[in-house]
């Protein structure tokens, strides 16, 4: 039987420590099954947040061993167990309490983006008419979990904690799929521009290389919505043409 | 009564998956203030895991398909024992609540004429799962969730409902926690919707989250609302079965709806030896047909992989018991074959099967595209739950409405795949839209403070009883370990009194359970609550299987292996007697109209 041992972060918005572990592990467990077997069999009030355990709620974000990651699609072997593996929470968000954290920011943001409107519909029955083609890209943008995995990594939110300013990489994502949703009719572009904070991303490209989900979030949502903005804004002929607008 | 943080609401709707974010939208149409209540964030409820698609007989890959074949499909899944009002209504509805969801901005996969594409699923006689390749769950959750929170809906986010509050016969509130401070919370309603979802926490091998505790069975429960269909629980037959920390995840249908076949370990398809009477005449009978139908062959019938859930999960019960597993306790489901067939066989896999491809990939270090997987029968659906009129949804319980896995009725004995997320969105719809006109005719109801008190009291034992007491979480296990042994697939008499000696049991160490720490976001107080609603379920689908003495659906028991023409007459309903005990008895199924008839005669 091989023991591992895991430092798991205590606390809650006051404080917290890292607290060690050792449990027994086995053939194919994932980080999530580890934490599950330390709340059952030495730590009832652990808190954690999961739900489905097969990488498709995005609710088990944590940093382990630093990195962000869904717990439940970390198996063990990818990770070096000869030593302490850490389990932290994500340390973008206020802390509730050991892994959870307060993630209620990223609802407040989302709600402040244009919603939906569709075209009215192609056919008489009331129905659109879209080619495969045409929405694959936002299917990309839809394939989302919520996990917050690229908000947690962005310098722009994480270190300079500007959550006033900037939606964050996640909310880049969505903006992009409304924006490129063939049959959408609002534009978005101004409010990206100004209450979004497009401007503060710089392009570092961390929120791809954390997204489980594999969503290019830089090159496919973020650089075209940055373009948008450039032409939209700064074009001299789209400018002269903004101004005699009502 | 104690000072509580008190909400008030014209509708609350409890649950916010697929069903109660449709629900709590279509009450608020309604022009009522609703409330609606999850136990985890939005948006990660259950609906969020589904995969192959939503069944609507859009007809836009096989004109042949109307919403009578649908009603007629789902009539013989169900084994007759459906409500077959709501199996009308759900075929008749499903088309236009999916293009309901695209007006909202859902995305599903196009024909090559831009319309909503199709797939085939078992049991379904022409491709009718509209879907967005295996995340079709995710895209209705998201839909309804970005399109919900702009409809004025008081979300409480991560607190769970305890117990339902009544005024005389009809339901006033709801008493629960919220899990970040362990605070409690009272609402007051006019009119409650239960979608809750399911069960499946009550076994140890399910592809359900945490979330599957029975909390909205047992809350109607204890209600005094009727259950039926306890006995019928939906056993997946492909779920993972090594390595031992995924047992359980769900290997999606849709695998064998692009090619992949089911094989023992001397390499025999099974499925061919074994097709029911009823499905003769719809089921290829050699391998070349099969392969034509998943082609798309119009002319072809499905290969008998793709037969009602129910019945493959059987077979591969047998050839286990027969000896002729894989390693690990299940079957062969082979993909990889079709490279015989396809010249790019693995591209195509990746393409047609990406979640399926990385899901092995990353937890179990197996190419799809090259090696079998290892699967077997995993718990996954609930059929049994609150009865409902098939109109308005409305409980045996006035103000009490239910909608989604929760509720009973359209499935019958079994559902098909793709039925549960057109039901939510059906049924979801009628039971805002019914719950707003009740909320509208009706008064707010009187609270009463002492029995609010008294729950509040039980809601906080375990912490009395501390650290040094038993954890839940090992009664939990116990349950789960008993259950899928007594109360599985495979049912006899003998243990499922067995099952109910050992409920007693651990309902007796449930009531001793205690947790240490302080309420704040504490797992263990959770689970030791819900471990009472766990344990009531357990009671009633143990209870109902005892009595229902035949097999049908996803109700086999080996001693009384047949179908009886005369238990297909009944629904079993459960409900709370007088004295407090478990009270079991058989309601007639009232009779179906002639043209409802004559449908499914014309469809046989
Ligand atoms: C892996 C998987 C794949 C599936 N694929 C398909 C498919 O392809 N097609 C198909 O039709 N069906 C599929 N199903 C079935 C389908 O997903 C579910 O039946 C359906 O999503 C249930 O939806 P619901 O709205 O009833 O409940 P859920 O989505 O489960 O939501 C329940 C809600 O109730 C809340 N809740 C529960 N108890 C309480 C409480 N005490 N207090 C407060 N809130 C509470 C939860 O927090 C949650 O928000 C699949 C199921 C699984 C597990
Ligand atoms: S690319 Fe932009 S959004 Fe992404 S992490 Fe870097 S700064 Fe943040
Ligand atoms: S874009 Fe990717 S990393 Fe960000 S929330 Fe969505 S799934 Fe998570
Ligand atoms: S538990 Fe759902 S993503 Fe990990």
């Amino acid at each position: 039987m091989t023991m591992a041992t895991f430092q798991i972060w205590r606390g809650d918005a006051k404080g917290g420590a890292l607290k060690d572990y050792t449990t027994k592990v086995s053939d194919g467990m994932v980080v999530l099954d580890a934490v599950h077997q330390i709340q059952a069999e030495q730590a009832n009030d652990l808190a954690v947040r999961w739900n489905c355990k097969a990488g498709k709620c995005g609710s088990c974000s944590a940093e382990v061993n630093g990195h962000p990651r869904l717990m439940c699609m970390t198996r063990l072997n990818q990770i070096d167990i000869t030593k302490p593996v850490t389990i932290e929470p994500m340390r973008t968000f206020p802390s509730i309490k050991d892994l959870v954290t307060d993630v209620s920011w990223n609802f407040r943001a989302k709600k402040t983006i244009t919603r939906f409107k569709p075209r009215t519909p192609d056919a008489p029955d009331g129905t659109w008419r879209m080619q495969q083609v045409d929405i694959e890209r936002v299917q990309e943008f839809r394939k989302c979990i919520e996990c917050f995995l690229c908000q947690d990594v962005c310098h722009v939110l994480r270190d300079h904690q500007l959550f006033d300013e900037f939606a964050g990489p996640r909310h880049m994502v969505y903006a992009a799929a409304l924006e490129m949703n063939p049959i959408d009719t609002e534009d978005r572009v101004s409010d990206l521009k100004k209450a979004h904070g497009i401007g503060y991303c710089n392009i570092t490209k961390c929120c791809t290389k954390v997204c489980p989900e594999s969503i290019t979030i830089t090159d496919n949502a973020i650089i075209p919505l940055k373009e948008r903005v450039v032409d939209q804004f700064y074009d001299p002929v789209r400018k002269l043409f903004r101004m005699f607008q009502p | 009564m104690a000072d509580y943080q008190t909400h008030e609401h014209d509708v609350l709707v409890i649950g916010a998956g697929g069903a109660g974010l449709r629900a709590a939208i279509e009450a608020s149409a309604g022009g009522v203030s609703v409330g609606l209540v999850c136990k985890s964030l939005l948006g990660k409820a259950h609906t969020v895991m589904a995969e192959g698609g939503l069944a609507a007989a859009l007809a836009n890959v096989d004109d042949r398909d109307n919403w009578k074949v649908h009603f007629a499909d789902t009539m013989r899944g169900g084994q007759y024992l459906n409500n077959w009002r709501m199996a009308q209504l759900h075929a008749q509805e499903a088309p236009a609540r999916a293009h309901e969801l695209e007006g909202w901005g859902a995305m599903f996969d196009r024909t090559p004429d831009g319309r909503i594409l199709q797939r085939n699923f078992g049991g379904h006689r022409y491709p009718r799962l509209a879907h967005v390749g295996y995340r079709t769950g995710l895209e209705m959750i998201r839909t309804l969730q970005d399109h919900g929170i702009h409809q004025g809906i008081d979300v409480h986010m991560e607190c769970t409902v305890v117990r339902l509050l009544k005024d005389g016969d009809r339901v006033v509130g709801a008493f629960g926690y919220e899990r970040e401070r362990g605070r409690f919370k009272l609402f007051k309603a006019k009119a409650i919707v239960l979608a809750t979802g399911g069960i499946g926490r009550a076994y140890k091998i399910t592809s359900n989250s945490w979330e599957y505790t029975a909390d909205g069975h047992a809350l109607a429960y204890e209600a005094g609302a009727d259950l039926q269909d306890m006995e019928f629980i939906q056993f997946h037959p492909t779920g993972m079965v090594w390595p031992p920390s995924v047992r359980g995840i769900l290997v999606t249908e849709g695998v064998r709806g692009e090619g992949g076949i089911l094989k023992n370990s001397e390499g025999r398809r099974f499925m061919f030896d074994d097709i029911p009477d009823n499905y003769k005449s719809q089921t290829a009978d050699n391998a070349e047909e099969g392969w034509r139908y998943v082609t798309g062959d119009k002319a072809a019938r499905r290969p008998p992989e793709l037969l009602t859930r129910d019945h493959v999960a059987r077979c591969i019960m047998r050839e286990v018991k027969a000896g002729r597993g894989s390693p690990h306790g299940g079957v062969y489901l082979d993909i990889a074959w079709i490279k015989e067939k396809l010249p790019n066989a693995a591209e195509h896999i990746k393409k047609k099967l990406p979640s399926m491809y990385h899901q092995f990939k990353q937890l179990a270090d197996l190419d799809i595209t090259k090696e079998p997987m290892e699967i077997g029968p995993t718990t996954h659906y609930v059929m049994g739950g609150v009865r409902v009129d098939g109109d308005s949804q409305m409980s045996t319980v006035s103000g009490l409405f239910a909608a989604g896995e929760v509720a009973a009725g359209l499935h019958g004995a079994n559902r098909l795949g793709g039925n549960s997320l057109s039901d939510l969105i059906v049924f979801g719809k009628r039971a805002g839209e019914f719950a707003a006109t009740y909320a509208k005719a009706n008064r707010q109801g009187t609270v009463d403070g002492r029995q609010v008190d008294d729950i509040a009291k039980w809601a906080l034992e375990p912490f009395e009883r501390g650290a040094a007491a038993e954890g839940p979480y090992q009664v939990q296990y116990a349950l789960q370990d008993m259950m899928q042994e007594l109360v599985g697939i495979v049912r006899t008499e003998a243990e499922m009194q067995k099952a109910l000696d050992g409920l007693r049991e651990l309902k007796a160490r449930a009531v001793k359970v205690g947790v240490g720490g302080h309420r704040e976001y504490n797992p263990g107080w959770h689970s030791s609550l819900d471990l009472f609603n766990l344990l009531a379920i357990s009671e009633a689908v143990a209870r109902s299987a005892l009595e229902r003495r035949e097999s049908r659906g996803g109700h086999f028991r080996e001693d009384y292996p047949n179908k009886d023409a005369k238990a297909g007459t009944f629904n079993l309903v459960v409900r709370k007697g007088r004295d407090g005990e478990m009270e079991l008895v058989q309601a007639p199924i009232s009779e179906m109209p002639q043209e409802l008839k004559d449908i499914i005669e014309a469809n046989k």
